[in-house]
């Protein structure tokens, strides 16, 4: 393992994320706060509990699965679209590192940019709700896992992105009206039958709903479940990059 | 198994390279890069040499052929064939945001060297960077961005350096210190390859000189054997009494006569056994032409090239 080309890689991601404090941290905490204020006072007075659970503080685990989710594909998808776009990837494909290598290096630099996000979201929701972690273990193992997927997912649109707007595509199209629906404000037992059935075809569902569970012990599906489909997402994603190294998909043809 | 004492640092054995929408831009290609040259490959646009060296260098797939450096294999041992290979591309693609010290430190992470500062100071020193190392890509002048590609592609310590049109958009100066500082690495052992468009650049200094058209190499040979080969010569002569037409007894010399007709021209092979000139001076004196002073011309690389691709169908 070239473990010196992973670190220079690492390095070289983190020192972006610190040069822009400005959009990588404070931006997703000013509309984290926002999300609080919005959500969580403007209809937290009508609905009071969930489950038992205060509204504010049961929107919390999905307010920082919507940012986990955005961020960590954010961060992927431009850490190896940037190269692409400017030319420097051909530093990349001419150095002698692997495929493993480099995934490990972007992908580990977007997770845990995000993983930090993550973190600093919960310490500003823990200013606003008093939060009790039931499984903290298993909140951290879904932190790590979502990240790492959806980094993983991030560096597969950044890989087919031919232009700053399909980069955009994905997640605006898809991710962010997933995570909105996927039960981040509401539960979705709160749903009528039928809503509730479509709804379980939707991914996001089962992470936020298994983060859920590592905060209060209370879930919509099993956690059983969202543990087998965060790891399934895992596997399509790890299964895709590894398809795209070994053609040279968009990036040695 | 590394060939460590074959002649070629670089083998390419039939490669080619179909793009997918069917274009060939390699047509068989079979070429011996020697170790500690400097070798020039020539063509005019689209002639395939970018290509061909994005393939050696990894940046592209090839379709079919083989390619090793050093002996290593340049897909089965990739790691060792590629740490021996610094590149500096055509186009400057620098991350414009990080610092010269922070790039060319990252571009020796990537290629697996532990750190080494004073190593990377000097190559900084060497191409007059030192003191725009903190600065950020993106503040530098051109001719500067060029030099910080070259430190980059240097600070592995490669043993093979391809430079992609190095002097291209390069001002005189620039020039010649690149020159002078590529001929220092070929003095230190380094093999370079060299594609430019500027044909004095291969003249001034290539010991080899490859051309390449149409995704075909189709000339492999030293400099100056190719100038003796394919060079001709000129004999000018400045006439005491300008003429206004060349004597159709002449007619077998194909003589050139210039607009003010104070100058002949003629152009011959200077590999051939009979080049006629001792009878053409001969004639001339008998014919009454007489001439104030004479010189000889060898064609330039130039004139050589653009031959070569004319008579290419």
């Amino acid at each position: 393992m070239n473990w010196r080309a992973v670190w220079a890689i690492y390095r070289v991601e983190m020192a972006r994320a610190f040069r822009t404090v400005l959009q990588s941290i404070v931006s997703p905490v000013i509309s984290t706060s926002l999300y609080f204020v919005v959500f969580g006072s403007a209809i937290g007075s009508r609905i009071t509990e969930i489950d038992g659970i205060s509204y504010g503080a049961f929107i919390v685990p999905g307010l920082i699965m919507l940012s986990l989710l955005t961020q960590s594909i954010s961060n992927a998808s431009f850490a190896i679209y940037f190269p692409k776009f400017v030319g420097s990837i051909y530093e990349l494909l001419s150095a002698p590192v692997s495929y493993l290598e480099i995934v490990i290096a972007y992908v580990g630099g977007a997770a845990t940019k995000s993983i930090i996000l993550g973190l600093i979201i919960l310490a500003t929701a823990s200013l606003f709700v008093p939060l009790h972690i039931q499984h903290p273990f298993w909140m951290l193992a879904f932190l790590v896992l979502t990240a790492m997927t959806f980094s993983l997912f991030g560096f597969i649109i950044g890989i087919w992105a031919k232009s700053f707007e399909q980069l955009q595509l994905v997640p605006l199209l898809i991710i962010t009206p997933l995570t909105f629906l996927g039960g981040s404000f509401y539960s979705i037992n709160m749903l009528p039958e039928v809503w509730r059935t479509v709804t379980l075809f939707n991914p996001v569902v089962y992470l936020i709903s298994g983060f859920r569970w590592s905060f209060y012990g209370k879930s919509d599906v099993s956690v059983g479940i969202s543990l087998g489909m965060t790891v399934v997402f895992l596997a399509v994603c790890i299964a895709i990059v590894g398809w795209i190294f070994r053609t040279g998909y968009r990036l040695r043809n | 198994m590394p060939s460590t004492n074959s002649p070629s640092i670089i083998s390419i054995s039939g490669v080619t390279k179909t793009y997918a929408t069917g274009f060939k831009a390699l047509k068989e290609i079979n070429l011996d890069i020697e170790r500690g040259e400097i070798f020039a490959l020539l063509g005019p646009n689209g002639a395939g040499k970018t290509t061909l060296i994005s393939i050696v260098c990894g940046i592209v797939n090839r379709s079919s052929g083989t390619v090793t450096v050093d002996g290593h294999d340049i897909t089965r041992d990739y790691r060792a064939a590629r740490s021996l290979i610094g590149l500096v591309p055509q186009e400057l693609t620098i991350d414009a945001f990080e610092s010269v010290w922070a790039t060319v430190n990252y571009s020796r992470g990537l290629f697996g060297k532990a750190p080494n500062p004073g190593f990377v100071e000097k190559v900084l020193l060497d191409l007059s960077l030192w003191d725009k190392k903190d600065a950020k890509a993106i503040t530098l002048s051109g001719g500067m961005k060029r030099r910080l590609m070259i430190a980059k592609a240097l600070s592995h310590e490669p043993r093979v350096l391809f430079l992609d049109e190095p002097t291209a958009g390069v001002d005189v100066e620039l020039r010649q210190d690149m020159w002078a500082m590529v001929r220092r690495l070929r003095d230190d052992g380094v093999t370079i390859i060299l594609t430019t468009h500027y044909i004095e650049e291969a003249e001034a200094m290539a010991d080899r000189v490859g051309v390449i058209n149409k995704g075909e190499i189709i000339l492999v040979e030293g400099k100056a054997e190719l100038m003796h080969k394919l060079g001709r010569k000129r004999l000018l002569l400045e006439l005491r009494t300008p003429l206004t037409v060349v004597p159709d007894a002449f007619s077998r010399y194909k003589l050139e006569l210039s607009p003010d007709g104070a100058q002949l021209t003629y152009t011959y092979d200077n590999q051939s056994e009979r080049p006629g000139v001792a009878s053409l001076l001969r004639e001339l004196e008998a014919a009454g032409i007489q001439f104030r002073d004479m010189d000889t011309q060898n064609s330039s690389l130039e004139e050589i090239f653009v031959n070569l691709l004319r008579q290419e169908p």
